[in-house]
């Protein structure tokens, strides 16, 4: 029998409401709920459970005890397997990391957590890219990848692949801005790395957009495109992301999946660099920069790649980028510009405009990119 | 769900035989058809019939072809077609972009009389002045439906016009020194094969998206062109129904970087005697024989695109092409820097003969009409198709669509989870046939419609009616839409096998080697 875990951050999105922003941290939450914030994770994953409650007799569910998954288990008719121990009160991020842990070790085919990017990240910590994971969104931040679209569609992916008819996977980004930044108005959007889920595709999609071999077959063919183009006299500076290190991987160097690498003459100049490092390496010399967009909401400067700082962005000149993108990633924008978000307004504006996109070998779109 | 009544819906159920495919029936040494064997005066004073053939055309195994008797036959594929939903069944507005109308049935017997079905592409051509007529009249016709100089009927379907078109665009910068024009630029939503068969051809293909209107950005064509534009291959309206009324600028960009401008009319049903290819600007263009004027479309029959060109590329067009003196209809091969033949033989006539006759039954007048009611079937459409809670399409902003409307199912699907392939199955259901659109899926959850001019109000309304139900069922049963169909040939496919190469199979020796082997080796491996 399939067995599925499911963690509810139960305090998840509460900050929302109420204008906070997020809630990360004790002391938020108590002012959330202060200003009269109410709980709405369990909410958005009782859609997700009612999806999967019609296979309720063919899996196992393992939830922890009480708020976090076990009270509404049984409340949409599952006879939950409770798992850990959760201390009375207020949750923690401490509760989800230990509680996937355990699930990771008692071999759940799937675990789907419903929360915002925090809680991504806790899963993240947890797990890594080991076993699959399924984000419900619920929480008030959601730039990570790992998320369905909305709480029905989490329960029909889930469903889906506990059939046995999703069968592959896509490594999809955990994002998180900083929530004391974000309060005071700056998107400081972290890449933390790389969950495993389900790929998902509705059933038309999977039909007509490809597969998930088919994304990484076009990674495949942009890297041969880039490297097609490269030049001895130039370096190259290459942003996060699993589009852009397929370059290093075509090129048989070492890369660092969520940290910026510097290449030039076809080799590895200096690997996961800081801002300070690119502003050396790239003086005096003529360098290019490949980016691709991070997270689900199509930033490509500013989310994940802060090394790349507004002074690099100057040096290096906006026609020296070379933006790199699957078409997969392009239409799930659904006509939506790119986004740049530097933290410098000037350069932002100076970067608005279309540029070309690589999209495959010999194939390229043009794309608006706004700030 | 019950059928409400005074819905205009039918109890409909389609016939479901579960027949065998062919090659399940075959038994070894059954005959459908017995020839009398040659006479033994005949074989001694010349032979047998295998020892008229060169030894090296004759093979060593015959081909494993299925050996069924002839009253089987007819039944099986008398089943078959009883279980499908073809366009002379149910109202075929559903598969938009296609351009599925109404091919009436008196063009099929002339396309088949002796007259035409017996004359040969071998024959002299003083033997076939009639037909040569034809290809004649139908290159003047399109001069003057597009305003271009020149037509060639050649190409085999709209795509191969592409190729052609593309292979013309080679030609024409490779005479005057630009072969580094190496880039074609074309749209997201012109059609799909305006870029594959271009990069056939070995170009480098530049897509722009559209706007927040659904226009495609001037500013973005500008950043698109350089001294590397071969040509601009753009669909106009676009399959999402919308028109740019820009396109003589786009062409301006394009000629002002020194490219060509192809234009795609394959599908020029809301545009006919209305605008024209010339006056937009472009160089090129192409019509499909069997989506806009009246030959059957697709599997429904053999194709025919019609490419014209402006008069200083007429000497790179495919040779030959059919000229007239004034006595006599002839094939010229004289053009100078022709890219070639582009076929065999001289073009697909009897789709080339069922157009000229649909064109000569409507007249010119006639077909201003039938993009007229072509456009107003569609706009009718869209107003009631986006008043359904739940439907709505994307690029609004007040704008009419020419011919059809690509919209979507996103609300209805993110209140029921009830999505575009499981509406798609239950309008079956029904007797209709609604696909979910092809590429690019930028529109989420996406339909196309496009109801022609063949359809009245009665059946528009009809098909209305069955989205409408489906919609209400979406929200009261939902598991009833998703489980479709139930009245079907066939329950719900596993669609994730289209996508696996281990597993599709385009033949049954693929099936045989891919799956019934394995099994067997699998067996014998236990």
């Amino acid at each position: 029998m399939k067995s599925c875990g499911l963690i509810i951050n139960p305090i998840a999105g509460m900050g929302g409401s109420v204008g906070l922003k997020g809630t990360d941290g004790q002391q938020i939450l108590k002012r959330a709920i202060e200003m009269g914030a109410t709980p709405r994770s369990e909410e958005r994953a009782r859609c997700c459970l009612m999806v999967l409650s019609k296979i309720k007799d063919e899996i196992e569910l393992v939830t922890p005890r009480g708020s976090m998954g076990e009270d509404l288990a049984l409340e949409c008719g599952f006879k939950p397997t409770v798992i850990g121990e959760i201390a009375r009160g207020m949750t923690s991020a401490e509760d989800t990391i230990r509680t996937a842990r355990l699930m990771k070790t008692s071999g759940v085919d799937i675990i789907l957590f419903a929360g915002g990017d925090g809680t991504a990240r806790d899963i993240y910590t947890a797990v890594g890219r080991s076993i699959t994971v399924l984000g419900i969104p619920a929480g008030v931040k959601i730039q990570s990848a790992v998320f369905a679209r909305n709480p029905v569609q989490a329960g029909e992916i889930a469903m889906l692949y506990l059939k046995g008819r999703i069968t592959t996977h896509v490594e999809a980004e955990v994002m998180d801005l900083c929530e004391q930044d974000y309060r005071r108005g700056i998107l400081n959007g972290e890449l933390f790395g790389y969950l495993k889920i389900p790929h998902e595709r509705n059933r038309l999609q999977r039909l007509k957009e490809g597969s998930s071999k088919e994304e990484i077959y076009e990674q495949e063919a942009i890297a041969h495109h880039v490297i097609e183009g490269m030049s001895d006299d130039i370096i190259y500076v290459i942003g996060p992301g699993s589009t852009t290190s397929m370059i290093q991987k075509k090129l048989n160097i070492d890369f660092s999946l969520i940290g910026v690498d510097i290449i030039g003459q076809r080799t590895l100049i200096e690997r996961d660099v800081c801002e300070a490092d690119l502003i050396k390496r790239i003086e005096g010399r003529s360098a290019k920069l490949i980016i691709t967009p991070i997270g689900g909401q199509g930033f490509i400067l500013g989310r994940g790649n802060q090394q790349i700082s507004p002074y690099v962005v100057r040096k290096i000149g906006k026609e020296n980028i070379i933006i790199i993108s699957t078409i997969q990633k392009i239409n799930r924008l659904h006509a939506r510009p790119l986004l740049v978000d530097t933290g410098d307004s000037d350069l932002d504006e100076y970067l608005s405009g279309y540029y070309r996109i690589v999209t495959g070998y010999h194939r390229e779109i043009i794309y608006r990119v706004a700030s | 769900m019950e059928i409400k009544r005074g819905s205009r819906l039918r109890n409909f159920h389609q016939a479901k035989w579960d027949e065998e495919i062919i090659f399940e029936l075959s038994n070894e040494g059954e005959r459908g058809i017995l020839p009398p064997e040659t006479d033994s005066d005949i074989v001694e004073s010349v032979g047998g019939v295998s020892s008229l053939l060169p030894k090296n055309m004759i093979r060593q195994l015959p081909p494993n072809l299925p050996e069924v008797g002839q009253m089987r036959v007819l039944k099986h594929f008398l089943r078959l077609s009883q279980q499908n939903l073809g366009a002379d069944l149910n109202i075929d507005i559903g598969q938009g972009t296609c351009t599925i109308k109404y091919n009436p049935k008196i063009n099929e017997q002339i396309a088949r009389s002796q007259k035409a079905a017996e004359i040969h592409p071998f024959q002299d051509e003083d033997s076939v002045q009639g037909a040569l007529q034809i290809f004649h009249q139908m290159d003047l016709f399109f001069r003057e439906i597009s305003g271009m100089d020149r037509f060639t009927l050649q190409p085999s379907s709209g795509s191969h016009a592409i190729m052609v078109m593309a292979s013309i665009v080679q030609k024409y910068h490779q005479v005057r020194n630009q072969e580094q024009r190496d880039e074609v630029i074309t749209t997201i939503f012109s059609h799909p094969s305006d870029a594959a068969a271009v990069a056939v051809k070995g170009y480098k293909i530049i897509t722009i998206y559209p706007d927040e209107d659904g226009f495609p950005a001037i500013e973005a064509l500008k950043k698109a062109v350089s001294d590397r534009t071969a040509a601009l291959f753009i669909t106009n309206p676009e399959d999402i129904g919308i028109f740019n009324p820009r396109i003589d600028e786009f062409t301006r960009i394009v000629h002002d970087a020194g490219g060509l401008c192809c234009y795609d009319q394959a599908n020029a049903n809301g545009i006919l005697g209305i605008t024209r290819a010339k006056e937009a600007g472009f160089d090129m263009c192409f019509f499909n024989l069997h989506k806009t004027f009246g030959a059957p479309h697709g599997c429904g029959g053999p194709a025919s695109g019609a490419l014209g060109v402006v008069k200083q590329l007429e000497q790179f067009l495919p040779v030959p092409i059919v000229d007239y003196d004034g006595k006599k209809y002839f094939f010229r091969f004289d053009l100078p820097n022709t890219i070639g033949k582009v076929r065999s033989f001289w073009g697909v006539f009897p789709v080339i003969l069922k157009s000229y006759a649909w064109i000569m039954s409507l007249g010119s007048e006639g077909l201003k009409e039938v993009a007229e009611i072509a456009v107003l079937n569609n706009n009718y459409l869209l107003k009631k198709i986006t008043e359904i809670d739940g439907a709505d399409s994307p690029f609004k902003g007040g704008k009419r669509r020419i011919e059809q409307v690509r919209y979507t199912w996103e609300k209805l699907y993110e209140e029921t989870g009830v999505d575009t392939h499981d509406i798609t199955c239950r309008m079956c259901d029904f007797g209709f046939h609604l696909w979910s659109s092809h590429h690019p899926f930028i529109v989420p959850q996406p339909f196309t419609i496009e109801p022609t001019e063949s359809y009245s109000k009665a059946e528009l309304d009809e098909y209305l009616d069955g989205l409408r139900h489906v919609v209400e069922e979406a929200r009261k049963e939902p598991e009833l839409v998703k489980s479709a169909p139930h009245k079907s040939v066939v329950h719900k496919i596993d669609e994730s096998w289209f996508d696996d190469p281990e597993k599709w199979a385009v033949t049954w020796r693929a099936y045989l080697k891919k799956h019934r082997l394995k099994k067997k080796k699998s067996c014998e491996d236990k």
